[in-house]
């Protein structure tokens, strides 16, 4: 129990404080995200965070944006997206594939 | 039944690649066998552990405890591959001359074996946890656990299934060119892998991405088809990379070509080894 958490803290060096980008708030209720269209500025960083209320975990994944990651029922977790230029990036829940899309669009 | 047995196989196939291909490249090594259940074996029990502690991990790290731990394993199984394929360099020609070569080595190959063991758990480590969560999810939406259970049997079968193919595969190529084939292969796991760190190192913002993305060709090869999903497991194609996973996947490959280099040149002067 003890050691997959120092296994994380044996990177944490790494994690080197930045400027904060801004923060993009995202629900998965029902196995649908909300909202399923984000619009966030182009050429920046932005950090989104995804709350899942649903009690099962769900998966953020996504081609266009290379990311996936895993939020567990009732979770928040953070993703960091771009700097991205103009366009739309689709995302889905692999868990869920059939009704948990959305799509980043980035102006 | 059919969703569990879908993802199953798309988790199962990358690990199960892996094994066919290192089950082959150990293929002269003793107690091979042992080894590599012992590493599936380790890899599940941590899998399984993984996923339990799930929303803990989640949280750890500032929220990015999930992407250090996927780096971390990543980074595990990319130096457990280097150090195959350097170990392998020295000592292929001698496997190749022979069995009692082999004999000799067995001293050798017991600690090359252990790596392999390490390196197989991690990877079903990875594709493992997630897979768990997955059938855990289903299980808990009213699909029937015996369902779930069947579907995931199905895909694993699957996926153990082309495993198996890649070894067989492996084993009809030439002893003369068999670990310079296999050689290759891991080289290219392993700098796939490499990248797929770095983008998780991205994606927890530890690491820049630098120029985001290098390339596209997912118009012309999308992630999504069946040639470009094998060819993401076994060369680890990404069809928008980052500049930072280029620099990964760049820099793995010249480690381990000199490393495997460096590894051969003494070997020659010292024949009777």
């Amino acid at each position: 129990m003890r050691r997959l958490p120092l296994l994380a803290l044996l990177c944490l060096p790494f994690a080197a404080a930045a400027a904060d980008p801004a923060e993009i708030p995202l629900t998965i209720r029902n196995h649908r995200f909300e909202p399923a269209e984000v619009r966030i500025p182009a050429g920046q960083k932005v950090r989104l965070v995804v709350h899942n209320q649903d009690g099962t975990p769900e998966e953020f994944e996504s081609h266009e944006l290379n990311r996936e990651k895993v939020i567990p029922g009732g979770a928040k977790a953070s993703i960091f997206i771009g700097p991205l230029q103009a366009g739309k990036y689709p995302f889905f829940g692999e868990f869920n594939e059939a009704t948990a899309r959305g799509v980043v669009i980035a102006e | 039944m059919l969703g569990a047995a879908i993802i199953v196989f798309r988790e199962s196939l990358e690990a199960a690649l892996l094994i066919g291909i290192i089950a082959a490249a150990a293929r002269t090594l003793p107690g091979r066998n042992r080894w590599l259940s012992a590493g599936v074996a380790a890899g599940v029990m941590g899998a399984l552990i993984v996923a339990a502690l799930a929303g803990r991990i989640a949280d750890m790290a500032d929220g990015m405890g999930q992407e250090m731990l996927n780096a971390c394993i990543l980074g595990l199984a990319v130096s457990m591959l280097a150090w195959h394929n350097i170990w392998m360099a020295r000592h292929a020609r001698e496997m190749v001359a022979g069995a009692r070569a082999i004999v000799r080595d067995v001293a050798d190959g017991r600690r090359e074996l252990s790596a392999i063991m390490v390196l197989v758990a991690m990877a079903v480590l990875r594709e493992g946890s997630e897979t768990a969560l997955f059938l855990y999810s289903l299980a808990s939406e009213g699909e029937s656990a015996g369902q779930v259970l069947a579907g995931g049997a199905l895909g694993l079968a699957a996926g153990a299934g082309v495993g198996f193919a890649m070894y067989a595969g492996l084993l009809r190529v030439p002893v003369r060119r068999f670990f310079g084939v296999t050689a290759a292969l891991v080289l290219l796991l392993a700098a796939g892998m490499a990248g797929q760190m770095a983008r998780f190192l991205i994606q927890g913002d530890i690491l820049p991405p630098l120029a985001n993305p290098l390339w596209d060709t997912s118009a012309w090869l999308s992630a999504n088809s069946p040639a470009g999903t094998l060819l993401h497991v076994l060369a680890g194609y990404d069809p928008r990379p980052s500049a930072m996973q280029a620099l990964f996947y760049l820099g793995t490959v010249a480690a381990i070509a000199l490393g495997m280099f460096l590894a051969r040149a003494p070997a020659r002067s010292a024949t009777p080894a």
